[in-house]
């Protein structure tokens, strides 16, 4: 009948109180077509993961500019796994070294974006992975 | 659905989160889902919190939940936002004033877009509204857009309607206007530790004293509150109690729950035929097909109409001549 929408959480994980770039990247997601839920700033994993679960999203998407992404973004990934949310896409961005994309990429987090990076980017990559996807369990009978 | 309708009856939240997005997206077999769910429903109370953006029906909202909790009820929380009607997008940032009730299993929140609907609510909230009490919740609380003075939908989906304002919400004749005023419940005067709180609650009564009222008929109290301080929650709670004993034994609850359903079924009913008309029966087709000679001057809206209702064997009449008439010309 009507479409799936695609539904987003973009919050912030850990301390630091930057969301610039997370309200970017959150009105983006919106003007193309999204449902962004926005949780804002100091965001734990449990609330995150809890966060998603309820809202049924298809997508997490993180921001974090305080160094701290190798231990939050496996965290967060640790308690997705652990609550069998194996059809959403964990992804995000911020000041993010090559080699810790790497790092993170191979433990299953999607691709991270960092500075200067275009939103139209950032859609296109989260559209794809849906598109990939297909439908989610249960949605359709 | 069966493995997903089982595992809702086991109690599974994650079951339960994707049940409500197959509703939202009103995908095939949703009405199904609704329908085995359905039995049992008539416990729970509903309770709305609508009024202009930036009011504090969130932070207003989590508080009450938190006292809710206190009392050993469990409670589900949708919260609902604009969508654009541009690109159909949303930001839904309600969980933001919401954030100590993330990790409390007894909670549950769920933001909406409203996906075109203009009344407060999002278009499925209702049904919504059904499945979280299907699952146990013993309170739900719809919270709506930020609302102007015509948005009306909370009344019919809610059991008790409260209506946040804030001093700067305006003056004696603000409150004198038809709309958000009459479908109060319960007033809240929130940020009340500002200027011109007393101002309003003046206005208020007032207002509220010029109608007349039947005997023994609800008169609505105004509660003043500092919700992030949680400042009047206890008071807010009461007066939420008074009304629901009130609604109770006026038979007012039965009431609602009836027109509630009544407004279901020709909800769907409208629906189907909807479906039946513009899809199954090339109503859709006949349209575009149509618009060509509307512009040309050659059918109006009104003709069109008449064809495509004929299509499905309803012969209106109202402005082409009916069957009978064209039999015997």
């Amino acid at each position: 009948m009507t479409e799936q929408k695609i539904r987003v959480l973009v919050g912030k994980p850990g301390l630091d109180g930057h969301d610039r770039g997370a309200k970017v990247v959150a009105a983006a997601l919106r003007d193309a077509g999204m449902e962004v839920v926005y949780t804002g700033l100091h965001q734990t994993p449990e609330g995150i993961v809890e966060t998603a679960l309820q809202e049924d999203v298809d997508v997490i998407a993180l921001s974090i500019l305080s160094g701290a992404h190798m231990t939050l973004l496996p965290r967060v990934l640790e308690l997705m796994q652990e609550a069998e949310m194996n059809d959403v896409l964990l992804t995000g961005g911020g000041i993010i070294s090559k080699d810790d994309m790497q790092a993170l990429a191979e433990m299953g987090v999607g691709q991270l974006f960092g500075p200067g990076t275009a939103t139209g980017e950032i859609v296109e990559y989260i559209e794809n992975w849906v598109n990939d996807r297909g439908a989610k369990v249960g949605t359709t009978s | 659905m069966a493995g997903l309708l089982e595992r809702f009856v086991r109690g599974d939240r994650r079951a339960l989160a994707r049940a409500l997005t197959w509703i939202e997206d009103q995908q095939p077999g949703f009405e199904q889902l609704l329908h085995a769910t359905h039995a049992g429903l008539g416990r729970a109370f509903r309770v709305g919190v609508t009024g202009p953006p930036g009011a504090g029906k969130s932070t207003l909202t989590e508080k009450f939940v938190l006292l809710c909790r206190r009392r050993d009820q469990k409670v589900a929380v949708l919260a609902v936002d604009p969508s654009s009607p541009f690109t159909g997008g949303a930001l839904l940032g309600d969980r933001i004033r919401m954030q100590d009730l993330t990790l409390d299993d007894g909670v549950f929140i769920r933001s909406m877009a409203s996906r075109g609907r203009l009344g407060g609510l999002a278009t499925t909230s209702l049904e919504a509204a059904d499945l979280l009490e299907a699952f146990g919740f013993d309170v739900v609380v719809h919270e709506t857009v930020g609302v102007g003075q015509t948005e009306r939908d909370i009344v019919s989906a809610a059991d008790t309607t409260v209506v946040v304002l804030v001093p700067e919400s305006g003056d004696a004749v603000q409150t004198m206007k038809a709309g958000l005023m009459e479908i109060a419940d319960v007033f809240v005067v929130n940020k009340a530790d500002r200027p011109g709180a007393e101002n309003l609650e003046r206005a208020l009564t007032a207002t509220l004293g010029l109608k007349p009222r039947a005997d023994r008929e609800w008169n609505p109290p105004i509660v003043r509150t500092v919700a992030v301080e949680g400042e009047g929650i206890e008071e807010l709670a009461a007066a939420i109690d008074a009304h629901r004993t009130h609604c109770h034994k006026s038979g007012v609850l039965i009431a609602k729950q009836r027109a509630r359903s009544a407004e279901r079924v020709r909800d769907l009913v409208a629906r189907r035929v909807d479906a039946h008309v513009w899809q199954e029966s090339g109503g859709e087709k006949m349209l575009e097909r149509a618009l060509d000679r509307i512009r040309d001057g050659d059918a109006t809206p009104y003709s069109v109409a008449d064809e495509i209702v004929a299509a499905i064997g309803f012969d209106s009449g109202l402005v082409l001549p009916g069957k009978e008439q064209r039999e015997g010309a």
